[in-house]
Parts: C-alpha cells; sequence; structure tokens
C-alpha cells in the first residue's frame, strides 16, 4: 500500500468531508453542555458562547440535584447493565462451548433455536413479560430488567462466541483432557481466556442498547426506586420543560457518564468491533 | 471430538446449556407465544374469551384501526427508506475515507463521529426537540448567518416535515454503526488484493467501486437488515421527542408507538392488551417478511470470497 502515491487532492477533500461531519455530529452535544453552564438570559441571548465570568452559573444543576436523585438513577443503570452483562456473557460462553464443542443429538437444531432471537425483537413479547413479571411478583424490579435484558442479549452472545470457539484448538483441550481436567476446567481455565477479545465485542454490543433502553424500564420498573438514569432523565425533563437551565443540566448530567465511559473504553471498543466477529 | 468415546459422561452438555435455554426460553420464546396467544383472545369482563382471528380482522378490517394501522406501516417504511438511502451509503463513504493509510487523525474522526450512537434517545430527542425549536433560536439564526433563515421551518412540529426529520435525527445518531462494521470490514481485506488491482492500474476511486465494493457487499447486506430489524422497531426516539401521540396528528406514529399507545391506553382511551398484541403480532410477521426476503432472496445470491 505504501508504494502507491495518494493524490493529495483526494486526501484533503476527505479531511474537509470528515472535518464537516464531525462538527455535525458533536454540534448538539457541545451546545447543550455549554448552555447549561449559562444563565436563562444567555442561553437566549447567545447560545453559542461559551459561557463567561457574567453569564457563569449552576443554577441549573442545583435544580437537578435538589428535583431529581440522579445517582440513584446512575446507580440503578449501572447495576442492571452490569449485572446483565455478567450473565450474558457467562451463559452465553457456557452454551456456546457446548455447541462449538460437542457433537450430540439436535446440536444443529438447538443452535438454530437460539439464533431465532437474534432477528426478532424481544420487545414484541411485551406483553407477555410484564404478565410473568406481575405473576412473579418481579415489577418495579431491577431483576426484572436484569432478566429481561440477558434473554435479550442471549442470542447474539452465542453467536459470535460459539464462532471464536470453534478457533480454539482441539490439541489444546485434548492436552489438558490428557491431563486429567474436567470439562468444567477445560472451559474455565483454557478457553475462556482464549476468547476474551470476543467477549469484549458482545459486551460492546449489548452495553449500548441496555444502558439507553427506555421500553423496558417505562413498562417494567417505572418506580421511583427503580428508575433508570434513561427513564430518570425522561420523567424529569418532561416534568422540567420550561425551565431550560435545568433541562439542559439534566441533559449534560446523562450525556457526561456515558461520554467518559467511553473516552476510557473507545480502544478496547474499537478494537472489539475491528476484531472481525461482524465481519 | 474425544468426548464421543465417553458417552455415558456427557450431562456436562446439559449443564452448560441450561442456564441459557432456560431464560432465553422462558423470557423471549414463552412470551412471544404468549403474544400469539393473547392476540386471539378478548377480555370480557374478567375473562379471557377466545375469538380466533377477530382482533386481526377489526385492526385491518375497522376503519378507526385500519387507518391507524396503515398509517404507522406507511412512516414506518417512509422512515426505514430515509435510513436505507442516507444512513448507509453516507456510513460507507465515511469509512471508505477513514481506511485511506494515508490518511492522519482517522482515529479522532471515529471515535468523534460514533458519539451519538452512545447517546440515549431521551439525550438525542431533547437536544434536536431544544436545537430546532423557534423558541431558542439556535437553527434560525444559524441559517440566517448563511441567509437562508426563508428554509427555516418548525420541522418537527409540522405534518409534513416532521417524520423526515425524525428519520434524520435519527440517522445522526446512528451513522457510527454502519460506519463501525464497514470500516471493520474493509480493514479485513488483504493488501494482496488490492497491490493486484494496482498493477493492472486499478487505484483511487476506481479500486473502491471495482474491488472494495463488491468485497463488503456481504456487510452491507447485513447492515441492511439490521437497519430493518432497528427500524421496524424503533418506538424510544418518537416518544421522547413527539410524545405517546406521535404528533402531530399522528404524522410520526410508527408500528412502535402504536403498540404503545394500544397497549397502555392513553388519554381517554384504555388500553387494550388483546389488540396490543395482534400489533405486535403484525409487527413481527412485517420484520419476519423482511428477514425472509434477506435470507432467501438476496443472501443466498451474494457472492462471498475467501483470502
Amino acid at each position: 500500500m505504501n508504494k502507491v502515491k495518494h493524490n493529495p487532492l483526494n486526501l484533503a477533500f476527505a479531511h474537509v468531508a470528515l472535518i464537516t461531519y464531525t462538527i455535525i455530529a458533536l454540534f448538539p452535544v457541545i451546545v447543550i453542555l455549554i448552555n447549561s453552564f449559562k444563565t436563562r438570559k444567555a442561553i437566549f441571548r447567545d447560545p453559542l458562547s461559551l459561557p463567561n465570568s457574567d453569564s457563569f452559573t449552576m443554577v441549573g444543576y442545583e435544580t437537578v440535584f435538589k428535583q431529581g436523585d440522579f445517582l440513584q438513577y446512575f446507580q440503578n443503570s449501572m447495576i442492571v447493565t452490569v449485572v446483565s452483562l455478567f450473565f450474558i456473557l457467562l451463559f452465553g460462553a457456557m452454551a456456546a462451548f457446548a455447541l462449538a464443542e460437542y457433537r450430540f443429538k439436535g446440536n444443529t437444531l438447538m443452535g438454530l433455536y437460539l439464533a431465532i432471537g437474534i432477528m426478532i425483537p424481544i420487545r414484541l413479547g411485551t406483553v407477555a413479560i410484564l404478565q410473568i413479571m406481575v405473576a412473579g411478583g418481579l415489577v418495579n424490579t431491577l431483576t426484572a430488567l436484569i432478566l429481561v435484558y440477558t434473554a435479550q442479549g442471549l442470542p447474539l452472545a452465542i453467536f459470535i462466541l460459539a464462532e471464536f470457539m470453534r478457533q480454539v484448538s482441539d490439541d489444546l483441550k485434548d492436552a489438558g483432557r490428557i491431563d486429567g481436567l474436567s470439562e468444567y476446567r477445560i472451559f474455565f481455565v483454557l478457553v475462556l481466556p482464549l476468547v476474551r477479545p470476543a467477549m469484549a465485542t458482545v459486551a460492546v454490543f449489548n452495553m449500548i442498547p441496555i444502558w439507553n433502553d427506555l421500553w423496558f424500564p417505562l413498562i417494567l420498573a417505572p418506580g421511583e426506586a427503580t428508575k433508570t438514569l434513561t427513564l430518570g432523565s425522561q420523567v424529569f425533563i418532561g416534568q422540567f420543560v420550561t425551565d431550560w437551565n435545568a433541562v439542559l443540566s439534566a441533559l449534560s448530567m446523562a450525556i457526561l457518564p456515558v461520554m467518559i465511559l467511553y473516552i476510557i473504553f473507545s480502544k478496547q471498543l474499537i478494537r472489539g468491533i475491528t476484531s472481525g466477529a461482524v465481519k | 471430538m474425544s468426548t464421543q468415546d465417553r458417552p455415558k459422561r456427557r450431562w456436562h452438555i446439559v449443564i452448560f446449556l441450561t442456564p441459557a435455554v432456560l431464560v432465553y426460553t422462558a423470557l423471549m420464546i414463552f412470551p412471544l407465544f404468549g403474544t400469539l396467544r393473547l392476540s386471539l383472545f378478548t377480555t370480557v369482563g374478567q375473562e379471557q374469551i377466545f375469538i380466533g382471528l377477530d382482533n386481526f380482522r377489526t385492526l385491518l378490517g375497522d376503519e378507526r384501526w385500519s387507518n391507524s394501522f396503515w398509517n404507522a406501516l406507511k412512516n414506518n417504511t417512509w422512515f426505514f427508506v430515509i435510513h436505507m438511502i442516507v444512513q448507509n451509503p453516507l456510513g460507507i463513504a465515511i469509512a471508505a475515507m477513514l481506511s485511506s493509510s494515508a490518511l492522519r487523525f482517522s482515529s479522532f474522526y471515529r471515535t468523534a463521529i460514533f458519539i451519538p450512537t452512545i447517546l440515549s434517545f431521551v439525550i438525542v430527542g431533547f437536544a434536536w426537540k431544544l436545537i430546532l425549536s423557534p423558541l431558542w433560536g439556535i437553527a434560525p439564526d444559524m441559517l440566517d448567518a448563511v441567509g437562508l433563515k426563508f428554509l427555516f421551518k418548525p420541522w418537527l412540529g409540522k405534518e409534513e416535515y416532521a417524520l423526515t426529520t425524525l428519520a434524520l435525527i435519527s440517522v445522526w445518531q446512528f451513522i457510527g454503526i454502519p460506519m463501525m462494521l464497514i470500516y471493520a470490514s474493509l480493514l479485513s481485506i488483504p493488501d494482496e488484493v488490492l497491490e493486484a488491482g494496482e498493477c493492472d492500474g486499478i487505484t483511487g476511486m476506481a479500486a473502491f467501486w471495482k474491488i472494495k465494493l463488491p468485497l463488503i457487499l456481504p456487510s452491507i447486506g447485513i447492515i441492511s437488515i439490521l437497519t430493518f430489524v432497528g427500524n421496524f422497531n424503533a418506538f424510544d426516539l418518537i416518544y421522547t421527542t413527539q410524545g405517546a401521540l406521535a404528533g402531530p396528528n399522528y404524522a410520526t406514529d410508527v408500528l412502535g408507538s402504536f403498540l404503545y399507545r394500544t397497549f397502555f391506553g392513553f388519554q381517554m382511551q384504555l388500553g387494550d392488551p388483546n389488540m396490543g398484541s395482534a400489533i405486535a403480532m403484525m409487527m413481527f410477521l412485517v420484520i419476519l417478511l423482511g428477514v425472509c426476503i434477506y435470507l432467501f432472496g438476496i443472501q443466498t445470491r451474494m457472492r462471498r470470497y475467501q483470502f
């Protein structure tokens, strides 16, 4: 590739196009962030300027902290996302290992059965899921959300992890068997560490939709104690629609944790996605 | 497989499979059948009475229902069309530019353009609602700065623009996904193939159209079907910007918001789980139809190259 001479004009065009799109992508986020630190007057008079000593204020954030329990929402979102990811990865990897490693009657059928869920959105079962949760007394608990998200994430997790587990060398596993390792130890000690990149991919693909979901929190856990950050900010903004300082601050509060997590993990995220699982 | 020699000790397979199969069956497959069952019943007083396909007859035959249903399906289709003609070509173009080896700062562009994708619908919906609001005036002021103020309309409030505006907001949010997947598959094209093309004098744009594009067609297929399934499930963005009524005058009603309104009710109308289930089953059929067209009509005809 390095031998080819790149047309500098093309390259300049690419930079112009990419910078333009980057501005489009970031503009709304930046507008929200800078205006959340400005007084109401400044928000309306000069929405595109940075806050200065005259217009700087934290009044919006004060309202948010007084009126909404954002720490609680954040904690709920964290618990739901992390626990769901844990179960998706554990159960998914176990099932993927069974499908990839052993030949047994019904293996293909089981694989197909588990793959149906990739194409069919779990939302279509909402009516019945709600009835199950009501019957089980799980409405307004984080457990309900964790169970649903685990079921939602499993099909794709199993599909991707099984592909990767087929690539783990048989010799290694057979060597483990000769050394007297049980099938469980082979799975946990030999195979799992080898498919870590695939696990990262699965985690990334599941994390964003779980964190951002509005449908299931709205239906299964709308109570104050179990509101996730997404639902919490939706409700808060709905109540404070005319208080622009509060709305902009609430939006910023919802943006910041995700942005920080994303910037910390963006390297792993890109590597996960580009590692070739979804070619 | 060595385990075949020891058929008696294979219950570990059961242990490996059980948790996943249990959770998946209980909360995914079983509820789907539950929805199917509910859609065949109606509630009279406290009792569920079997009425066969009557709910579907009402949904498609009774004008009050069928108008809403076809309106939602039509809007949903337009929503999908906008994604296919804006999001995916734009995503491919950005990925193609990013994958050029001579481009600097590509990881910065990649990170920045992916940021909207990580944000929740609530943030995206309200942020755009504020920016497009005639009250705040960011959008009209910016158009004014380039002398195009006459172009400004309250886009989210007008029936004829609202749906397209929402679709474009959704494109803005999700463009990161086609970009990343295409970027990954462009990177996986071996250098030898491109070098062989160069020897034959195929470089630059020609290399993209003649070598890279045919090679990434399977990824484009996957993106299209992901977009299809995602779009026909859309609800969150419409709910956060336009509310459950999907205004103005149902101009932005899609199948997801129609389902939500029917199931939970709104304002004066009571929720109806049975009709809601019937709508969910129609969504299921639409998605199944799309997936089948893709699997049997498109995927089997696509050529795959192995390196």
